[in-house]
């Protein structure tokens, strides 16, 4: 497997002693491939930082969890399950559209490289349209973060859990949206780059850190899921 | 693409071995969403949480190719998962074991509802007159 995946990293025509043949090559690289694993390293630090600001996020939500553990437990009755299962199911297979643009590319395939990515765009577009919906209807109840959380009804009266579970709510998803929107923008540069042809088995460095990227966005959202949409 | 007959076969295999994976991580989806569904106590959060992981980890080490790829990624990685263990370790250390700093007439939205200080004497001097100096000292 991992001969295979060196050769596809490779590809025909590619002399490694002569990297400069390759416009895209920087001249303080020894080789095209060490110049792709360099940049790989960067992006993997940079998601470790992402993984630590929504660790300390869940580490909050978690906290309050144990505080207003009624409150929290009433709250999440409010979110729509389907919703939200139905947006995991987009994401999932958004990254299984990401992952086979990656390989569209580095195959030098770039009619599936160029539909793959604007694929992986729409499946961005659908989870936006579907955490628009739900926000408006939380929006209409009353279930704001903070100071704004007008919901009448509630079991505990003049509680602030509910309050803290929407404050969590709308930061998390909402940072978790942003990612996916800013996603969304760099995917669809990837894909007008792919389709003037500026990448090839040589070189999709670009694609490949998107993807990493976007697949971390789909791992943040595998536990946002349970948390907030399944808690008991 | 005729010099690439080669490719084609690997594209052939890693994708559907790509789809392969999605289809678990689907399966995984659906397991998760059912079991919130039956009611196993407190066991249900844990049951979410090593779903979640294991799903993670197929998403990490397929999808991110951690597994097939050089292993200074992999080590990157996990030391920000590790990293990130320590901290909720000590954040739910202090959740379930930290007193109260206000035991005394507390507020319904105060930060003490978790565990309650209980003062020395016990509760059987509440109702004296000692609680107050006490409550007074430990603000």
């Amino acid at each position: 497997m991992s001969s295979t995946t060196a050769d596809l990293q490779h590809g025909h025509g590619h002399d490694p002693n002569a990297p400069e043949s390759d416009p895209h090559f920087q001249h303080h690289f020894t080789t095209m491939e060490q110049q792709f694993d360099t940049s790989k390293i960067g992006m993997w630090l940079f998601l470790v930082t992402e993984v630590l600001t929504f660790g300390g996020l869940f580490a909050g939500f978690g906290l309050l969890q144990g505080k207003y553990p009624q409150e929290f437990i009433e709250a999440h009755e409010h979110l729509q399950r389907l919703a939200g299962a139905g947006n995991t199911v987009v994401l999932l297979f958004s990254s299984f559209t990401m992952v086979m643009a990656v390989l569209s590319a580095k195959s030098n395939q770039k009619e599936k490289t160029v539909r793959y990515l604007w694929m992986t765009v729409a499946c961005a577009l659908i989870f936006m349209c579907v955490k628009a919906y739900e926000y408006h209807h939380k929006f209409e109840e009353g279930l704001l973060p903070g100071l704004w959380y007008s919901h009448e009804g509630d079991l505990i009266k003049g509680s602030h859990g509910y309050a803290s579970f929407f404050s969590f709510y709308f930061m998390m998803t909402g940072l978790h949206g942003l990612h996916v929107v800013i996603g969304a923008i760099m995917l669809s540069w990837l894909a007008i780059r792919a389709n003037r042809g500026e990448f090839s088995s040589n070189y999709y460095t670009p694609i490949d850190l998107v993807g990493l990227f976007w697949h971390l966005v789909d791992l943040i959202w595998i536990y946002l899921f349970p948390l907030y949409y399944l808690i008991k | 693409m005729s010099s690439h007959n080669g490719h084609t076969t690997d594209f052939k295999k890693e994708s559907r071995a790509h789809l392969l994976t999605l289809l678990t991580l689907l399966f995984l989806t659906i397991v998760t969403v059912g079991a919130s569904y039956i009611d196993f106590g407190s066991g249900n959060i844990v049951i979410a949480l090593a779903i979640a992981t294991l799903k993670a980890s197929v998403v990490a080490l397929f999808f991110m190719h951690l597994l097939h790829d050089k292993p200074v990624n992999s080590v990157i990685a996990v030391s920000g998962f590790l990293f990130l263990g320590l901290f909720l370790t000590f954040v739910l250390l202090d959740l379930g074991y930290r007193k109260d700093s206000t035991p005394q007439n507390c507020p319904p939205n105060a930060l003490c509802s978790g565990a309650r200080f209980v003062p020395p004497g016990g509760e059987a001097a509440a109702g004296g007159a000692t609680p107050a100096p006490a409550a007074d000292k430990r603000e």
